[in-house]
């Protein structure tokens, strides 16, 4: 930044109090992301006191952590959707179809879970690029494109279960959502092999920070103060480490923790590292500009909402399997959810912002209130009033910051 | 004559940049006053501050407005007391009509019913003023770049005026058209209207300014008193980049090879009225090192020529053929033109330039992705050093090449667009307008960058509403009328006269 700044007159020049002064233009820059991960911290610690601990409690983790897979793991795909500029508003009632198509599929035909997980989730994308092939080849609004769909798949969900809900699954196919990581190591009370992978995450996320922070460095990227990479760092390797500890000691890793981990850890390098990310945002950004740059807008939208809806599909099995049966109820306003995690994530509804990290911790603020809410005891009509303020706040807060720059 | 204006002071900060550092300006009554410098001095910012865009209390100092301090806290404020400013980024409904956006906030009604006899009336009167031949409910988005300035111009009349500031007004008109505002300036001015000017075409001020105020670096370093062309441009140029420019444009040996670029027999039809021939029949060919432009006036179907022949962005029924080396090429899709090695710069920046909410650094290789990245993980290095690089030569000025282009001043937006097709690599290289806006020593850089790009062998087409611009850089041109070719000369025959008289008789002949 410094050495960027320094032969351009009319900047600002640097002197004493230099630190200070980049360490205030930074988080004036970050307050979004940064905020939001404070945020997430507060709320955590406010309920953490007020249910007397219990938040934080290996078995309420666990709990935490299977309860919100499903909305994370749509969080990912929606995230994607609406930085290119649209909105999905389908994704809960294709949960529930294909959470039904399994059930019937599993159960009433006696299909193999695997066979059937594979075809369920090919439904799902096919379902997703059949709304994406309208919205982005019709230039059909995608409001109105999957708000059809939200009605299609309610009703055939119903269809296909005759009103009926659907279940159980055999015992395979709902260790997706209940299973754990096998104790290899046979210490009682404790998974050890948790706790190592845990620790691995750990050791292979501070390398690689410190790896991009040390080749930044060296090409004079503008790039975060010490103390707030640090402090960062540390925030991030301890609460990893105090989940994966509290977690080993109960019974170990959910096997969809580590297919979520899995996931954000594959989005996030598309969305930050890779073209078709960087295309993604373009297009959010200006849709002309980016199709006179060369770039297929058209397929890049489609491939998005085809993603969205394996994404959704994914969801649908996960739930079915944590539910163990499937309802025509399944998937009602989960959309809701989603979309409300993107955007207290930080994206922005005119497109071309937002990020994977954001809108996973938005989808945690919410989970955490929920379950911290429920715990109390709070009655589901104060929840959903609690929780629609806070997405009017965190959206009136990044306005707020935006006209403030 | 009284002061009508006093700014005193004036500072303006944002992140990391000081856009203003204690800037005075003083205009009088009935006077046009100018305001020039370098792209990124600080003009546009000057003036959001004095409308209030920048309200009281964002910016140090004090502005006085006849005898009265004012504190705006926003553009409606500075609009109730007579001042309007029309920027250099248009700001119209492109939906609404004509009509509608010159009275918008401001509807002809009564009880909230909008009288649209009178609307029409009035709105065909301000058209009248500004010398637009459009009807009143003609939609803006219909309209090119050009007839919307007017557009915006007529708005501005629509209000009581008391002093007018038009953001480089003339940027995206054509020569006649440019005459005919800065005959409507001297009329206001008749009129006891004062103006303030930003322009970076020096003889238009030069021509009609009292006073010019030149602005470096965000500080105001002279006050000219140039009432009646007292001040040459070379006086003018001096003050601005704090030396003398001798020459406008850079010397060239043209080594002119074999033909690289042919159109054949273009024709293609308006999006909308697919009955309408926008480009008819045209055909034009360019040679390896040769610089050709292609002169006209707005609306001579220039643009649309060259976007339907880029990936057939533009118009429909599109017929015809386009040859690289000898070889028909398929230019169906943008992408299949880059491929080819045909780039185009578009005139309109913001809408089809930039991704204005992005960084400079993501801006710049949008179109040739694979050149910081290996087909699928982006380089960031990579990025940072093309982007460095090309700040350093085409000198973008930007406080990191991490800001967001929709913070750059106008020029060097348009400075971001060149350096993102000129990382594209291409071997034949469409600029459309490619000066607009730019000052007079970035647009020499610019220039030089045309003439390197020729010199190592590459070809250029040059869309210019600017003739001199055409006369100084190109080798050979084509004129263009009425979506036709009407002619084609070396441009060591050219002259701007003989280039009007073809326009000319091409309209007669129908
Ligand atoms: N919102 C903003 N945030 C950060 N920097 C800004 C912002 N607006 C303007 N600047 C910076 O302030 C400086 C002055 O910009 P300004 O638009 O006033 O220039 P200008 O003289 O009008 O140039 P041009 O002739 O190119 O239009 C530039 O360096 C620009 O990058
Ligand atoms: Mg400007």
């Amino acid at each position: 930044m410094s050495q960027e700044a320094l032969h351009q007159p009319g900047v600002a020049k640097p002197g004493i109090g230099q630190a200070a002064a980049a360490s205030g233009s930074f988080i004036r820059k970050h307050l979004r992301e940064y905020g939001i991960l404070l945020a997430l911290i507060v709320i955590m610690a406010f309920f953490q006191i007020v249910t007397n601990g219990i938040l934080l409690k290996p078995i309420n983790l666990t709990n935490l952590i299977l309860q919100n897979s499903y909305v994370i793991i749509m969080a990912l795909g929606m995230l994607l959707v609406i930085v290119s500029g649209h909105i999905d508003l389908s994704v809960g009632s294709v949960l529930g179809f294909v959470g039904a198509l399994a059930a019937v599929m599993i159960v009433q035909w006696d299909m193999n879970y695997i066979l059937a997980g594979v075809i369920c989730l090919a439904v799902g994308a096919v379902i997703g690029a059949i709304q994406g092939y309208w919205i982005a080849y019709w230039k059909i609004p995608s409001f109105i494109v999957t708000l059809a769909g939200m009605l299609v798949f309610k009703g055939l969900s119903l269809w296909v279960l005759a009103g009926q809900s659907v279940g159980p699954f055999p015992r395979g196919f709902q260790l997706i959502a209940s299973g754990f990581l096998p104790d290899v190591f046979g210490i009682k009370g404790f998974n050890l092999l948790s706790m190592l992978l845990g620790v691995a995450v750990v050791a292979v996320v501070l390398f690689f920070g410190m790896r991009s922070r040390f080749r930044n460095r060296a090409s004079g990227h503008d790039d975060e103060p010490a103390i707030f990479f640090f402090g960062r760092n540390f925030i991030l390797a301890a609460a990893i480490v105090y989940i994966t500890w509290a977690l080993s000691t109960f019974r170990g890793f959910p096997n969809v923790l580590v297919v979520m981990a899995l996931l954000i850890a594959v989005y996030s390098f598309i969305t930050t590292r890779t073209t078709i990310g960087r295309r993604i945002y373009a297009v959010g950004g200006n849709e002309k500009a980016t199709r006179l740059s060369g770039i297929n807008t058209e397929r890049l939208v489609f491939l998005t909402f085809a993603n969205m809806g394996m994404l959704a599909a994914l969801a649908g099995l996960v739930f079915a399997a944590r539910l163990n049966t499937a309802t025509p109820k399944a998937g009602l306003g989960f959309e809701l959810d989603v979309i409300a995690a993107v955007f207290i994530g930080g994206a922005s509804m005119a497109g071309g912002v937002g990020t994977i990290v954001g809108a996973v911790i938005g989808a945690f603020i919410m989970g955490v209130m929920n379950n911290g809410m429920s715990i109390l005891g709070i009655g589901i009509d104060y929840q959903q009033v609690i929780k629609g303020l806070v997405l009017l706040v965190a959206v009136i807060f990044d306005v707020y910051n935006k006209n403030r720059a | 004559m009284a002061t009508i204006l006093e700014m005193q002071g004036i500072t303006k900060t944002f992140p990391g940049v000081v856009a203003l550092d204690n800037v005075s300006l003083r205009v009088e009554e009935g006077e046009i006053h100018a305001l020039v410098g370098e792209n990124g001095a600080g003009k546009s910012t000057l003036m959001k501050v004095l409308s209030g865009v920048y309200p009281h209390g964002s910016y140090d100092g004090v502005i006085e407005f006849r005898g009265e301090e004012c504190r705006f806290s926003g553009i409606a404020d500075s609009e109730k007391r007579g001042i309007i400013i029309i920027h250099q980024e248009l700001a119209l409904v492109p939906l609404l009509s004509i009509a509608e956006n010159i009275f918008l906030g401001n509807e002809r009604a009564s009880g909230g019913v909008i009288d649209w006899h009178e609307t029409f009336a009035r709105t065909r009167e301000l058209l009248a003023k500004v010398g637009l031949r459009e009807s009143p409910q003609t939609r803006v988005t219909d309209l090119g770049l050009g007839k919307q300035q007017l557009v915006e111009i007529a708005k501005a009349l629509s209000k009581e005026v008391k002093l007018l500031i038009l953001d480089e007004p003339t940027s995206s008109l054509n020569e006649t058209d440019s005459e005919a505002l800065l005959q409507l300036l001297l009329e206001f001015k008749a009129a006891g209207i004062s103006s303030i000017l930003i322009s970076h075409k020096l003889n238009e001020i030069s021509k009609v300014a009292d006073t010019i105020t030149v602005l470096r670096d965000g500080s105001a370093v002279s006050t000219l008193d140039a009432d009646g062309g007292k001040v040459s441009e070379a006086d003018i140029i001096r003050d601005m980049v704090g030396r003398s420019l001798n020459d406008r444009y850079p010397p060239r040996a043209p080594k002119i090879g074999g033909t690289i670029f042919e159109v054949k027999n273009w024709t293609a039809h308006h999006p909308q009225h697919s009955d309408r021939k926008v480009v008819d029949d045209v055909s034009f060919h360019a040679r390896a090192g040769e610089v050709v432009g292609i002169a006209g006036l707005m609306g001579a179907g220039r643009t649309e020529l060259a976007m339907s022949v880029f990936g057939r962005s533009y118009g429909v029924d599109i017929s015809g053929e386009v040859w690289m080396h000898g070889k028909p090429v398929d230019v169906s899709t943008v992408h299949r033109a880059i491929a080819a090695g045909i780039c185009y710069a578009t005139e309109d920046r913001k809408s089809y330039g930039l991704v204005l909410d992005d960084t400079i650094r993501r801006n710049i290789p949008l179109a040739h992705l694979s050149g910081i990245s290996n087909g699928i993980v982006i380089d960031e290095n990579r990025e940072l050093a093309v982007a460095r690089d090309y700040r350093e030569r085409i000198r973008i000025k930007c406080s990191s090449t991490a800001q967001e282009v929709v913070n750059l001043s106008g020029g060097n937006q348009q400075k971001v667009v060149l350096a993102k097709w000129l990382f594209a690599g291409p071997e034949v290289l469409i600029l459309d307008e490619p000066t607009r806006g730019i000052d007079v020593g970035a647009k020499y850089e610019i220039y030089s960058i045309i003439a390197e790009l020729a010199a190592s062998g590459k070809a250029i087409v040059v869309i210019s509403s600017e003739m001199p611009e055409l006369l100084g850089v190109t080798d050979r041109l084509y004129v263009m009328n009425e979506g036709r070719f009407v002619g084609e000369m070396p441009t060591a025959e050219a002259s701007q006269e003989k280039i009007m008289s073809l326009i000319i008789r091409s309209g007669h002949r129908n």
